[in-house]
C-alpha cells in the first residue's frame, strides 16, 4: 500500500500505508511522547487530526484491552516513521495495522517524521490530506483545497445522553466536551459519584443532581466554539466548586471574562516542566493543546495564574481568588505520561468537601 | 534557589585509575563538573591520580592535584586549600567511599568542609545492603526477598516460601567465590553447602532471583526544592543475569507500555526523593515480563557509566546540570544547554533509537572465561543512534575495528545445530551472533525467546537483519533492495559479499540513485524546539539537518571504545586536537561512537557526528562535510588505520601522511631505512608460513618476541625461548597469512625507553624521555616509568635524541611520533616506531608544561616549532620526579594470569608526583591501590634466569627491612646456598596463607604464563583475589621495596607532601 501526505502549503511526503485504506483531512499536529501511542489515538482530544508521531518505533508493545482513552480512535489519522508488525507485550491482544484497519483510521509509516515534525515547528500546525488509496497528488491537492477543518468537535465528541457512574463520595457534575477515560478513572479512584453530562446540559441540568462540584473535561476544537457552554458555566462560578482540564480550562477562561488563542504549533507530548506557584515547585506534565489562555486577558478577572510552562512561559494553571474554581491546560491524568500531577484530582476533591485554594 | 554563596572554593573528586566498570565516563563527568562550577566564578581544585583524563589538565579546574585518592593524602590537600565544599558524585565509586573514608575520620568536621550533592546518609542507604533494604520496606518500593542464613534449614524454609530460582551469596568471600543459583531443592542443598564452606564465617544470603526478567534502567535527577526529573530511560536486550555494564542496551525502552514506563517512573522519583540526592541517580529495576510486576534492583546515588550513557543518548548533560544543583540551583532556574533557552527541567524526548554494546578484553585473554554474568567484564563501549533499532545496532557492530561488517562470523556459521544451541545456554559476548545464526537456521523466535528470555521484539529485530541477508543473496541488487540493506545497516562490504555485486557497480547505483545517508540532529526535544548543538547521527532519510559552514574545516577521526592498549589518553589527544584546530581558526569536527568521553560532549567540538569509524561512516562524514583535511594521528590504532583507505581514497590525511606511516608500520621497509640510517634495531623477519618461521630462527637466536604485525597494544605478543614454543604460538595464538604476517624478533634484554617528540620536518621537539623501571619483555603499557630517567647516562640520553630526529626526519614525520628503544647497556636499539600520539603524551604533556598536542596541531597546520616559543631538540629536565604506575582489573577478570608480559593487561594508570624520587614511586604505589605491606612474610619463586646476584642482594634488603622469606623448592635452596634465610612452602600452605593474611606479600617470577594448571598461577591468583601485592619482575620488586621503605618510615615522618601540578612546574 503506497501512502502519501500532502500539506496544505504543497509539501508532499510519500511513504508506505497502514491500517484502514481511507483518505482523510485534518490538521497535522506532532507528539512527542515516546510510549502512549494507543492512548493517544484514542483520545477525543485529537478528533480532526493527524497525528504525526515524532518517536520513529510506534507499535513496539502492540495493543491493550485496557489503554484506551474512549471507545474509538479518534484522530483522523496516525504517521510514523517505522510500525512494528509483531509486537511484543504480554498485554498485548492486536497489532497497530489491524487495530487501525478494525477501526478503520489511516495510517502512513516510513515517513521522515523528524522532517514533517521541522516542517509543523517552522510554519504552524497545518491542514493536510493523509491517504493510503493511491490518490494522486493532484487530487490530494485538490482534496485539501475543497475542505474546511471543522473547529467544534467539543460540541459532538462526547456522550449524547447524561450516565450515571455510581459512587460512595462527592457527587460530580462532569460536562463532557470529550473525556478521557483516565479523567473518569481518577475520580472514580476517588469514590466520587459521578454524572455525565452531554455538552448541551444548561446550568440548571448540571445543578440538578445536587453535585458538590462540577469538572469541565477536556475536549477538541477551538474552545472560541465553544459559547453555549461559556455561558452556562458563567452562571455556575458562585455556586459550586469547579476543577476545569485542557479545553474545560480554556471555556473556564473564557466564562470568566478572559480570552484564548491559537498557539503556532501547540504542546503534545509528556515532557513539558511545569511550574506551579502554589507548591513552589515543577512538575513534569502530560500536554495535548493547540490553544491557549491569554495571560493579560484573565489578569482582572478575579483569577490569579497558578501554574507557567517553564518553556515558553504561556499559562499552565490557574485559580479564582475567593471561590473554589480552578484549572490546568495539562493532564494531570496522565495517560499517556508522567503521573506528577495527579494530587490535583484531590484537590478537587478538598474543595468539593469545602475545603479551599487558598491555604 | 540561587547558588550557595558560601561556596567559594570547591574540591572535585576524580575517580583515579581506568578499570573495568570505573572508565573514561568519569573524566567526561568530572570534566564538565568543573566547567560548570568554574563557569559561576567558584574555586575549583581537582583531585585524581589519573594522568591520562582531561579533567587534569591545566585549564580545567583553578589547581589540579596529581594525588593518589586516599583519605590521608585527601586531608593533606584539605587542610592545604581550606575549601568550603567537596563534590564526592563524579568520580565513582572511588570517589563516593573516599568521600564516606574522610567523613568517618573526621576530616569534613574538622575543616568545616559540606558534602555537597550528596550526604553521607544518602550513600550509606544506597550502599549499605541493609539499609538499603530497610529503605525501600519504609516507602513501600518491592525489593527481591531475602534472608542471611547459616543453616540449611532456613535456606530449605525460605525456598519452601518465595519458590526457585534462588541466588546463594556466601558472605564475606571476595570475587563471588562460591556463590551460585539453584533452580531446585537439590541444587539448592549443593550451593548452600558450598556457599557455607566458602563463607569465612558459615554465612550466606539467600535471594529471590529474578532471572530472565527484563532489566530497566531509569537516570534520574533531583534539586534541593525536590523537583525531580527522568533524563532517559533504557532497557536492556540482555534480561537480568547480565550485568548491565555487559548487556548490550538501547535507549529510551521499547517494549514498555506506558502504563509500565510511569509506573517505574514513579518508583524512580519516589527513591531518589526518599534518598534526599541533590544531583543525578540511577535506579535499575527488573520488570516481570509476564505480569508487570517489578523489584528494585539497586541504586547508584551518584552520576555512573549509565548516567554518561544517558547523557549522550538523549543529549542532556547529566553532569553538568547535577554540578550546577550541587552549588544550590534547582532545575526550573536553569536552562537547557542544548536548546538554548528552554528549561532544564523537563524530560528529554528522543525521536531515535540507541543502541550500547561493550567491548570485552577476551582477545587479550586466552585464559579468562568468556561467560557474562553479574560480575562486569567489559572494559569500554560503543554507542549509535539512528531511526531504527536494526540500524542502531548494526553501526554499533560495525564500530569495532578489525571486527566483522554484520552479524556473521564465519566459525560461529559452521557450527553444528547442537553446538550452536547449547551455545546459547549461557550468556557470553559472542551471544548476538549465535541468536542470529539460529535465526538463519529458522530457529523460532518463540523457541530462541523460551532458551534465553531475550524478549522477542528484541529477535524480530535480528530476524530482519538476517532475513535481509538472505534477500541480499537471492535476489537482484535493486536501488530499492540496496537502499533497505543500507537503511539498515548492511556496509558496502557485507552488500558485496552477500550480493556478488561488484564494488564499481554498487557504486553506480548508489550515485545514479543517491543513496547516501543524511544527517539528524540530536537536540533533547524530537525537533520540537530549534536547537543550536551541532551533534549529529546518520540515517537513511528524506531531510538533512546537517548546515555545512563556509569556514575552513578539519575532521578529527576518534579512538572509538576504551580497549586494553587503547584507552582514555587518546581521547584526551582527540580533544586537545579539537580545541588547538579551534585556536587556529579552523572549525573542528569529531567523529566518534565512544559515550564515556568528552570527545563526545556536546560542547567540545565544533560539530560531533556520533557515528561509526567504520570507514563508511567516516567517508560519508567526509563526502558532507568536505574538511581540508583529516586528522588521524590522535585517535589511536583505531584511526591511524583507516590512513590507507583515506589516501587511495586521495583524501588528505593532515600531518605524517600515509606513505611514511606505512614505512614506519611495515617491518621490512623500515629496517631497511634503520640500516640505511645506521640505527641498530633486533634483527627480525617477517614470516608467513611455518616454514619461513624455522628458517628465521636459525638466522637468529633464542629468545625471540614473536607478534602479529599491525597491532594494539602488543595483543598476542610473546616472548618465546624454544621452538615447541615457537611451534605453539603460531599454530594457536594467530592465524597465518600473506596479509597477515607474524613478526619474529631477536629479544634484547635490557633497559626500555620511550621517546615520545613533534616533528615538523625541520626539527624536532622532545619534551622528556621516559625510563621503564621494568626490563625489556614487559610491556610498556604495563610497566612502571619514570620521568625523567633516573639511570641513563648523558651519551645514551644524546644518541636517543640523535635517533628520534633522525628517524622523524626520514619518516617525514609531521606531528607526532612515539619511538620504544631497548639499551643492552651498549647498544640502543629502536623495537618500535609509532607515527602518532601515544600513552605517554598526556602525561609528557602535564608534567614538563609542554602543550604536545596543540603543537602537534599547529605543525600539522603548516607552522614550525622554532616558532612556539618551546624550543626544539631535547627539553630541559622539570625538576620533579614522575612515576607512572599501571593498573589492573584483575579482580574483575577472575581467571586471568596477572603476570607481566609482552601482551598488554593493564587497563589504567595512575601517576607519582613529587620532588624526591622515593616519594613519587612511593605516591604511584599508593595511587595504584596496592597495599604496601611493612612486614611479614614474602613468598618468592623465581625463574631459573631471575636467580641472580642482583635478585640476592634485593632479597637481601627485604630481608633487612623485616621480611621472612619462604619460597618454592628451586628458589629456596638457590636462596640458603647464597646464604639468605628462607624455608619452603608446600603450595597448599602458601594458599592457606594468603587466604589466612599470613602471606603479605608474593614475588613471583614465572617460566611460562597463561597455564591456569601450573602451581604459579594458582598462587598469583590467590594472592590477586586476597589482595596480597603480586609482583612479577624483580625490577618491580625493588621499586616496591622503596615504597615500603617510605610506608615504614610514615609513621614517624609526615614528610610526604602534596602539591598541586602548577606548584611543581613553576
Amino acid at each position: 500500500m503506497e501512502g502519501l501526505l500532502y500539506l496544505e502549503d504543497g509539501t508532499v511526503f510519500l511513504g508506505k500505508g497502514f491500517g484502514f485504506p481511507k483518505t482523510s483531512v485534518g490538521e497535522l499536529v506532532f507528539n512527542t511522547s515516546m510510549t502512549g501511542y494507543q492512548e493517544i489515538l484514542t483520545d477525543p482530544s485529537y478528533t480532526g487530526q493527524i497525528i504525526n508521531f515524532t518517536y520513529p518505533l510506534i507499535g513496539n508493545y502492540g495493543i491493550t484491552e485496557s489503554e484506551n482513552e474512549s471507545n474509538e480512535i479518534h484522530a483522523f489519522g496516525a504517521i510514523a516513521k517505522h510500525i512494528c508488525f509483531e509486537p511484543s507485550n504480554y498485554k498485548s491482544i492486536d497489532n497497530i495495522d489491524q487495530w487501525l484497519f478494525n477501526r478503520k483510521v489511516p495510517g502512513l509509516f516510513e515517513i521522515d517524521t523528524r522532517a514533517v515534525t521541522r516542517k509543523i515547528r517552522e510554519f504552524g500546525a497545518m491542514k493536510c490530506v493523509i491517504s493510503n488509496e493511491n490518490i494522486s497528488i493532484a487530487d490530494a491537492k485538490k482534496l485539501c483545497e475543497e475542505s474546511m477543518l471543522r473547529q467544534d468537535y467539543m460540541k459532538t465528541v462526547g456522550t449524547k445522553e447524561m450516565i450515571h457512574i455510581p459512587g460512595n463520595g462527592p457527587k460530580v457534575s462532569v460536562l463532557d466536551f470529550g473525556v478521557k477515560t483516565n479523567i473518569l478513572n481518577e475520580l472514580k479512584k476517588r469514590d466520587c459519584d459521578v454524572y455525565l453530562f452531554p455538552y448541551n446540559s444548561t446550568a440548571q441540568q448540571l445543578l440538578s443532581v445536587n453535585p458538590d462540584g462540577l469538572f469541565l473535561t477536556n475536549g477538541p476544537g477551538d474552545p472560541k466554539e465553544a459559547t453555549e457552554a461559556v455561558n452556562e458555566i458563567r452562571l455556575l462560578l458562585h455556586k459550586i466548586p469547579i476543577f476545569g482540564i485542557c479545553m474545560g480550562h480554556q471555556i473556564l477562561a473564557q466564562a470568566v471574562g478572559g480570552t484564548t488563542y491559537k498557539m503556532k504549533y501547540g504542546h503534545r507530548g509528556g515532557n513539558h516542566g511545569v511550574f506551579d506557584k502554589d507548591t513552589g515547585r515543577s512538575i513534569i506534565t502530560s500536554q495535548n493543546h493547540g490553544f491557549a489562555v491569554n495571560a493579560e486577558s484573565i489578569l482582572l478577572t478575579g483569577m490569579e495564574i497558578t501554574h507557567i510552562n517553564l518553556n515558553d512561559r504561556t499559562v499552565e494553571g490557574m485559580k479564582h481568588q475567593s471561590l473554589p474554581v480552578f484549572s490546568v491546560q495539562f493532564h494531570p491524568e496522565a495517560a499517556p505520561g508522567p503521573n506528577d500531577s495527579s494530587y490535583l484530582f484531590d484537590r478537587f476533591l478538598t474543595l468539593m468537601k469545602g475545603g479551599t485554594l487558598h491555604a | 534557589m540561587p547558588k550557595n554563596p558560601n561556596l567559594k572554593k570547591i574540591i572535585i573528586l576524580g575517580s583515579g585509575p581506568i578499570v573495568i566498570g570505573q572508565a573514561a565516563e568519569f573524566d567526561y563527568s568530572g570534566t564538565q563538573a568543573c566547567k560548570a562550577i568554574r563557569e559561576e566564578g567558584i574555586e575549583t581544585v581537582l583531585v585524581n591520580s589519573n594522568p591520562a583524563t582531561i579533567m587534569t589538565d591545566p585549564g580545567i579546574a583553578d589547581k589540579v592535584y596529581l594525588e593518589p585518592l586516599k583519605a590521608e593524602f585527601l586531608e593533606k590537600i584539605i587542610e592545604k586549600e581550606q575549601p568550603d565544599g567537596i563534590l564526592a558524585g563524579f568520580g565513582g565509586q572511588t570517589a563516593l567511599n573516599l568521600a564516606m573514608d574522610l567523613a568517618d575520620r573526621g576530616t569534613l568536621k574538622k575543616y568545616n568542609v559540606s558534602l555537597l550533592g550528596v550526604n553521607q546518609q544518602s550513600i550509606q542507604k544506597a550502599e549499605d545492603r541493609d539499609a538499603f533494604k530497610q529503605l525501600m520496606l519504609e516507602i513501600d518500593e518491592p525489593i527481591p526477598p531475602s534472608i542471611i542464613a547459616t543453616s540449611l534449614e532456613e535456606c530449605e524454609a525460605f525456598a519452601e516460601e518465595v519458590g526457585y530460582p534462588l541466588i546463594i551469596r556466601p558472605a564475606y568471600t571476595l570475587g563471588g567465590t562460591g556463590g551460585g543459583f539453584a533452580k531446585n531443592k537439590e541444587e539448592l542443598i549443593l550451593q548452600c553447602q558450598i556457599g557455607m564452606e566458602n563463607s569465612s564465617i558459615g554465612q550466606i544470603l539467600l535471594e529471590k532471583s529474578v532471572a530472565g526478567w527484563k532489566e530497566i534502567e531509569y537516570e534520574v535527577m533531583r534539586d534541593a526544592k525536590d523537583n525531580c526529573i527522568i533524563i532517559c530511560n533504557m532497557e536492556n536486550f540482555d534480561p537480568v543475569g547480565v550485568h548491565t555494564g555487559d548487556s548490550i542496551v538501547v535507549a529510551p525502552s521499547q517494549t514498555l507500555r506506558d502504563t509500565e514506563y510511569q509506573m517505574l517512573r514513579n518508583a524512580s522519583l519516589k527513591i531518589i526523593r526518599s534518598l534526599k540526592i541533590e544531583g543525578g541517580c540511577n535506579i535499575q529495576f527488573a520488570l516481570d515480563p509476564k505480569s508487570s510486576r517489578y523489584i528494585v534492583i539497586e541504586v547508584n546515588p551518584r552520576v555512573s557509566r549509565s548516567s554518561a550513557l544517558a547523557s549522550k543518548a538523549a543529549g542532556y548533560p547529566i553532569a553538568k546540570i547535577a554540578a550546577k544543583i550541587a552549588l544550590g540551583y534547582s532545575l526550573d532556574e536553569l536552562k537547557n544547554y542544548v536548546t538554548g533557552d528552554t528549561s532544564a527541567c523537563f524530560e528529554p524526548a528522543l525521536d531515535y533509537c540507541v543502541v550500547k554494546f561493550p567491548t570485552w578484553p577476551f582477545d587479550k585473554f586466552q585464559t579468562a572465561s568468556r561467560k557474562l554474568g553479574t560480575q562486569m567484564k567489559a572494559t569500554g563501549e560503543v554507542m549509535a543512534i539512528s531511526n531504527s533499532f536494526e540500524n542502531a545496532l548494526l553501526k554499533a557492530l560495525t564500530s569495532f575495528d578489525n571486527k566483522n561488517d554484520g552479524l556473521r562470523i564465519p566459525w560461529i556459521q559452521e557450527l553444528s545445530s547442537e553446538e550452536l544451541w547449547n551455545k546459547l545456554s549461557i550468556p557470553n559476548d559472542q551471544r548476538i551472533y549465535v541468536l542470529a545464526e539460529a535465526l538463519r537456521r529458522n530457529i523460532t523466535i518463540n523457541d530462541l525467546h523460551e532458551k534465553t528470555q531475550i524478549d522477542p521484539w528484541f529477535l524480530n529485530g535480528l530476524k530482519r537483519i538476517t532475513d535481509m541477508e538472505q534477500n541480499l543473496a537471492t535476489s537482484p541488487l535493486t536501488p530499492k533492495l540496496m537502499l533497505e540493506a543500507e537503511a539498515m545497516g548492511f556496509t558496502d562490504q557485507e552488500i558485496k559479499d552477500l550480493s556478488k555485486v561488484h564494488r564499481s557497480a554498487m557504486q553506480d547505483i548508489r550515485i545514479y540513485n543517491d543513496i547516501f545517508p543524511v544527517y539528524k540532529m540530536v537536540d533533547t526535544c524530537s525537533g520540537e524546539f530549534e536547537c543550536r548543538t551541532p551533534y549529529y547521527y546518520s540515517c537513511f532519510d528524506k531531510e538533512d539537518e546537517s548546515r555545512i559552514s563556509n569556514q575552513k574545516k578539519v575532521l578529527v577521526i576518534g579512538s572509538g571504545p576504551i580497549r586494553i592498549g587503547q584507552g582514555i589518553e587518546f581521547d584526551y589527544c582527540c580533544v586537545h586536537g579539537i580545541w588547538a584546530l579551534q585556536k587556529a581558526g579552523y572549525e573542528a569536527i569529531m567523529i566518534n561512537n565512544n559515550p564515556e568521553t568528552v570527545s563526545t560532549d556536546f560542547d567540545t567540538s565544533d560539530k560531533l557526528y556520533f557515528e561509526s569509524l567504520h570507514m563508511d561512516d567516516v567517508m560519508n562524514v567526509i563526502k558532507k562535510e568536505r574538511p581540508e583535511g583529516v586528522i588521524v594521528q590522535f585517535g589511536g590504532q583505531t584511526s591511524l588505520n583507516l590512513a590507507q583507505r583515506l589516501a587511495e581514497r586521495s583524501i588528505h590525511i593532515l600531518g605524517t601522511n600515509y606513505t611514511s606511516i606505512d614505512l614506519a608500520e611495515d617491518r621490512e621497509k623500515f629496517s631497511q631505512l634503520l640500516a640505511e640510517l645506521n640505527i641498530p634495531t633486533p634483527k627480525g623477519f617477517a614470516i608467513t608460513t611455518m616454514q619461513e618461521a624455522f628458517t628465521a630462527v636459525k638466522q637468529l637466536e633464542y629468545p625471540l618476541v614473536v607478534r602479529p604485525s599491525y597491532v594494539i597494544g602488543g595483543r598476542a605478543m610473546q616472548v618465546v625461548y624454544n621452538d615447541l614454543e615457537l611451534e605453539k604460538y603460531l599454530k594457536e595464538a594467530v592465524s597465518l597469512s600473506t596479509e597477515h604476517p607474524v613478526l619474529i624478533d631477536r629479544y634484547i634484554q635490557g633497559k626500555e625507553i620511550e621517546v615520545d617528540a613533534i616533528a615538523d620536518g625541520d626539527d624536532i621537539l622532545i619534551p622528556g624521555i621516559m625510563e621503564h623501571i621494568e626490563k625489556t619483555g614487559v610491556h610498556s603499557g604495563d610497566s612502571i616509568s619514570v620521568y625523567p630517567p633516573y639511570t641513563l647516562s648523558e651519551k645514551v640520553i644524546n644518541t636517543l635524541t640523535n635517533y628520534t630526529k633522525k628517524i622523524a626526519k626520514a619518516l617525514n614525520v609531521n606531528g607526532l611520533i612515539n619511538i620504544q628503544y631497548a639499551c643492552d647497556g651498549e647498544e640502543i636499539y629502536v623495537i618500535e616506531v609509532n607515527p602518532r600520539a601515544s600513552r605517554t603524551v598526556p602525561i609528557l604533556s602535564k608534567v614538563t608544561g609542554i602543550p604536545m598536542v596543540q603543537l602537534a596541531v599547529n605543525v600539522m597546520l603548516g607552522d614550525k616549532l622554532k616558532n612556539m616559543g618551546f624550543g626544539t631538540g631535547l627539553a630541559v629536565n622539570q625538576t620533579l620526579h614522575a612515576v607512572k604506575v599501571p593498573v589492573f582489573s584483575s579482580e574483575k577478570l577472575t581467571d586471568m594470569d596477572v603476570a607481566l608480559g609482552p601482551e598488554m593487561k593493564s587497563t589504567g594508570e595512575v601517576l607519582g608526583l613529587d620532588s624526591e624520587f622515593s616519594h613519587a614511586v612511593y605516591k604511584g604505589f599508593v595511587a595504584s591501590g596496592v597495599l604496601i605491606p611493612t612486614k611479614g612474610n614474602l613468598y618468592i619463586s623465581l625463574r631459573d634466569s631471575e636467580k641472580t646476584q642482583s635478585s640476592i642482594d634485593l632479597l637481601k634488603k627485604y630481608c633487612k627491612c623485616g621480611f621472612s622469606i619462604f619460597g618454592s623448592k628451586g628458589t629456596v635452596e638457590y636462596l640458603n646456598q647464597n646464604k639468605i634465610q628462607a624455608s619452603l612452602l608446600p603450595e597448599e600452605d602458601v594458599l592457606w596463607g594468603i587466604q589466612n593474611k599470613n602471606i603479605h606479600l608474593v614475588v613471583n617470577v614465572p617460566e611460562h604464563m597463561n597455564d591456569p594448571e601450573s602451581q604459579a598461577f594458582h598462587i598469583r591468583r590467590k594472592a590477586t583475589d586476597y589482595r596480597v601485592p603480586v609482583l612479577t619482575c624483580m625490577d618491580t620488586a625493588k621499586a616496591f621495596l622503596l615504597a615500603i621503605q617510605i610506608e615504614q618510615q610514615k609513621k614517624e615522618t609526615t614528610s610526604i607532601k602534596v602539591k598541586a601540578l602548577e606548584e611543581y612546574l613553576q
